[in-house]
C-alpha cells in the first residue's frame, strides 16, 4: 500500500523506477474525462443505493426482530441471508438475465444503466445492513418500546420516537457500509450495466488488466487518504461520544 | 358508518403488513425470481440475435412446443475442462478456508481476550483494510509479488535469493490474495463468538487438572462452533465463484468456476452455457448456504441458543 503512495509521486512513467517527485501524475488522472465521469457515476449509484438499501433494510430488520411468526417468515429469513454468500457472478448473471426478460415482457429496462445498477446493488446490500441493524435491534431493551405504548403511543409513533433514536448508530454504520460495499462493486455492475454507464471499478479494472499505471497509483493514494481521514473522523467522534455519556452516567449518578 | 369504517379497516393493510411487503417482494422479484429465469434459460439455444437465446415454447403448426435443450448441461459433463474446474474451484475454496481458519482463529483469539480498551482498535484494524477499494489492494499485490516487485527485491537484498522468485501470475498469488481478502470475513464472526465465552468455564476446566490445550480443546472449540461455521462459509462460498483475484493475480490456466462463467458470458456470448454453469454451481453451493443460513438465522432473530 506504502508503495503505491510513494510511487504515485514518481516522476517516471516507468512505475519501478524512481526518477524524481512529481504531481503530475495527479494532474493527468484530473484531466482524464473518462474516468470521472466513471466516478461521478460510482458516487451517484452509492448514494442511492445506501439510502434505499438502510429504509428497505431497517423494514426487514424489523420484520425478523420484531413481528409475530407469519407464513412466509422463514423463507424471507432465507431469501435475505443468502445474498451474504452468493458468489457474484451468478448473482450478476441471474438479474441481468431478468432485466432482459423483463424488457421482453413488459418493455421495461429496455436500456440499462444507473438504474438497473442501483437495483443491482441494493438486493445485495439490503443483507448487510439488516445483518447490522438487526443486531442492534435485538440489543435495545424492548421495556422502553413497551412502556410507551402502554402510555397509549401507536405502533408508527413508537418506532419513530422511540426505536429510531435508539438504532440510529447501527443505521448510519449500515449505510456506510453499502456506500463502500456499492462503490467497490464490479463484478455484478459488469453483468448490469449498460454502455453508457461505466462506474469506477469497471474503469479502474480494465486498465489494471493492461498492467500497472502510475495514474492508478495516483487514484489509489486519493482513496486511501479519503478512507483514513473518514476512518479517523468517525473514531475521534465515537471516542467523544462515548466521554459524553460516561459523564452523563456520572451526573446522573451524582444526583440519584 | 362505524360499521363500514370497521370493514374498510379490514380490508385495507395495516402497518405491518406496510413494514413486510416492500422488503419482501424487493427480495422475490429481484433475487429469487431471477434463478428461475436462469434455468430457463439453461434449457434454451444460443442464438446469434437479442436477446441471444431461444424461446422455450415453440408454436409450429399450431402445436404450442416446450422445448427443452440439454444439449449446454451434456456439453458440461462431456467437455473434462468443466468438470476439471468445478474440482480446481472447490479445492482452491477449501484450502483457502482453512487456511484463513488456521490464521483467523488465534487472532480472534487474541482480539476477544484483550483489553476491551485495545479490543477495539484491533477490531478496526482488521476491519480498515476493507475501506478501501478491493480491486487496489488486488492491484497493490501485484506490486508486491511480481518479478521485480517489492518482496522479490527486498529479499534479494537480503541475500535469501539471488534470482526473483516467481510467484504472480501463480496459484501461490492466488491463495495469498484470497485469504487477504477473506480472513476480516473469518475473524469476525468468530470474534463475536469468542468474545461471549464465560471464562468461568475455563477456569473450571483448569481446576479439575485440564492442561491448556485440553481445555481449549474441549471446551472453546467445541464452543465456538457455529462460529466457524459462519466464518468458514462467509468465506468458502464466495471464493467458489471468485473471479478477480484469479484473473488477476493467477496464472492465465488457473482454474476457477467464475472466471469460466465470466468468459463464456462476455467473450463466447454463449448465455445459454453461462446460465448451466451457474445452474451446477448452485447445486454445488446449496448444501453449504442452507447451512450458512441456518447459523445466521439463529443470530438474526434474537440470538438465543
Amino acid at each position: 500500500m506504502l508503495s503505491l503512495i510513494i510511487y504515485s509521486f514518481n516522476e517516471s512513467r516507468l512505475v519501478t523506477v524512481w526518477s524524481g517527485f512529481s504531481v503530475k501524475w495527479y494532474g493527468e488522472l484530473m484531466r482524464d474525462e473518462q474516468m470521472l465521469n466513471a466516478a461521478w457515476v460510482s458516487l451517484r449509484v452509492a448514494f442511492y443505493t445506501a439510502t434505499t438499501s438502510v429504509v428497505i433494510g431497517t423494514m426487514a430488520s424489523l420484520m425478523l426482530t420484531r413481528f409475530a411468526r407469519f407464513p412466509g417468515k422463514t423463507l424471507f429469513g432465507g431469501l435475505i441471508t443468502a445474498p451474504l454468500v452468493m458468489p457474484e457472478v451468478i448473482t450478476g448473471l441471474s438479474l441481468l438475465l431478468l432485466f432482459v426478460s423483463m424488457s421482453d415482457w413488459f418493455g421495461v429496462f429496455g436500456s440499462r444503466g444507473i438504474m438497473t445498477i442501483w437495483i443491482a446493488h441494493v438486493t445485495f446490500c439490503v443483507s448487510f445492513v439488516t445483518v447490522v441493524v438487526s443486531s442492534r435491534l435485538s440489543e435495545v431493551d424492548k421495556s422502553i418500546e413497551e412502556a410507551a405504548m402502554d402510555l397509549g403511543a401507536n405502533r408508527a409513533k413508537v418506532f419513530f420516537l422511540i426505536t429510531l433514536p435508539m438504532i440510529a448508530p447501527a443505521l448510519v454504520a449500515g449505510w456506510l457500509l453499502a456506500f463502500t460495499l456499492s462503490l467497490d462493486n464490479l463484478v455484478v455492475t459488469s453483468f448490469v450495466s449498460g454502455p453508457a454507464s461505466t462506474t469506477l471499478p469497471m474503469k479502474v479494472f480494465s486498465s489494471v488488466r493492461l498492467g500497472v499505471s502510475p495514474k492508478i497509483n495516483a487514484l489509489a493514494t486519493i482513496m486511501i487518504g479519503v478512507v483514513f481521514v473518514a476512518a479517523f473522523i468517525g473514531w475521534w467522534w465515537m471516542a467523544r461520544e462515548e466521554k459524553k455519556r460516561k459523564l452523563d452516567m456520572q451526573l446522573a449518578a451524582q444526583k440519584g | 358508518m362505524n360499521a363500514w369504517t370497521q370493514r374498510l379497516q379490514k380490508l385495507l393493510p395495516g402497518g405491518r403488513w406496510l413494514v413486510i411487503v416492500p422488503p419482501y417482494v424487493w427480495m422475490l422479484l429481484f433475487f429469487a425470481a431471477p434463478f428461475a429465469i436462469v434455468l430457463k434459460i439453461s434449457f434454451a439455444k444460443s442464438q446469434i440475435a437479442i436477446p441471444p437465446y431461444t424461446d422455450l415454447l415453440q408454436i409450429t403448426d399450431n402445436l404450442l412446443q416446450i422445448v427443452l435443450n440439454l444439449d449446454n448441461y451434456l456439453y458440461l459433463v462431456r467437455d473434462s475442462l468443466y468438470f476439471k474446474t468445478y474440482v480446481s474451484s472447490l479445492k482452491i475454496a477449501a484450502i483457502s478456508t482453512l487456511l484463513c481458519l488456521l490464521l483467523g482463529y488465534p487472532m480472534a483469539y487474541a482480539i476477544a481476550r484483550a483489553d476491551a480498551s485495545v479490543r477495539n482498535v484491533l477490531i478496526m484494524l482488521v476491519v480498515l483494510p476493507s475501506w478501501t477499494s478491493f480491486l487496489i489492494r488486488v492491484y497493490a499485490w501485484i506490486g508486491i509479488l511480481k518479478n521485480n516487485g517489492l518482496l522479490n527485491n527486498f529479499l534479494m537484498w537480503l541475500g535469501v535469493i539471488d534470482q526473483p522468485l516467481h510467484i504472480l501470475h501463480t496459484d501461490v498469488a492466488v491463495y495469498i490474495g484470497i485469504v487477504y481478502t477473506y480472513l476480516p470475513f473469518m475473524v469476525l464472526p468468530l470474534y463475536a463468538n469468542l468474545v461471549k465465552h464465560d471464562q468461568r468455564l475455563i477456569e473450571a476446566a483448569f481446576d479439575l487438572g485440564a492442561k491448556p490445550w485440553q481445555a481449549f480443546l474441549k471446551i472453546t472449540v467445541p464452543l465456538s462452533k457455529a462460529g466457524i461455521i459462519a466464518g468458514s462459509m462467509l468465506v468458502m462460498i464466495p471464493v467458489v465463484g471468485e473471479f478477480v483475484i484469479p484473473e488477476l493475480l493467477g496464472a492465465p490456466d488457473t482454474l476457477m468456476i467464475g472466471r469460466v462463467l465470466w468468459q463464456e458470458f462476455f467473450s463466447n456470448r454463449d448465455w445459454p452455457v453461462a446460465s448451466a454453469v451457474a445452474i451446477v454451481m448452485l447445486i454445488l453451493l446449496i448444501v453449504p448456504i442452507t447451512m450458512f443460513h441456518h447459523y445466521q438465522a439463529k443470530e438474526m432473530e434474537g440470538r438465543l441458543t
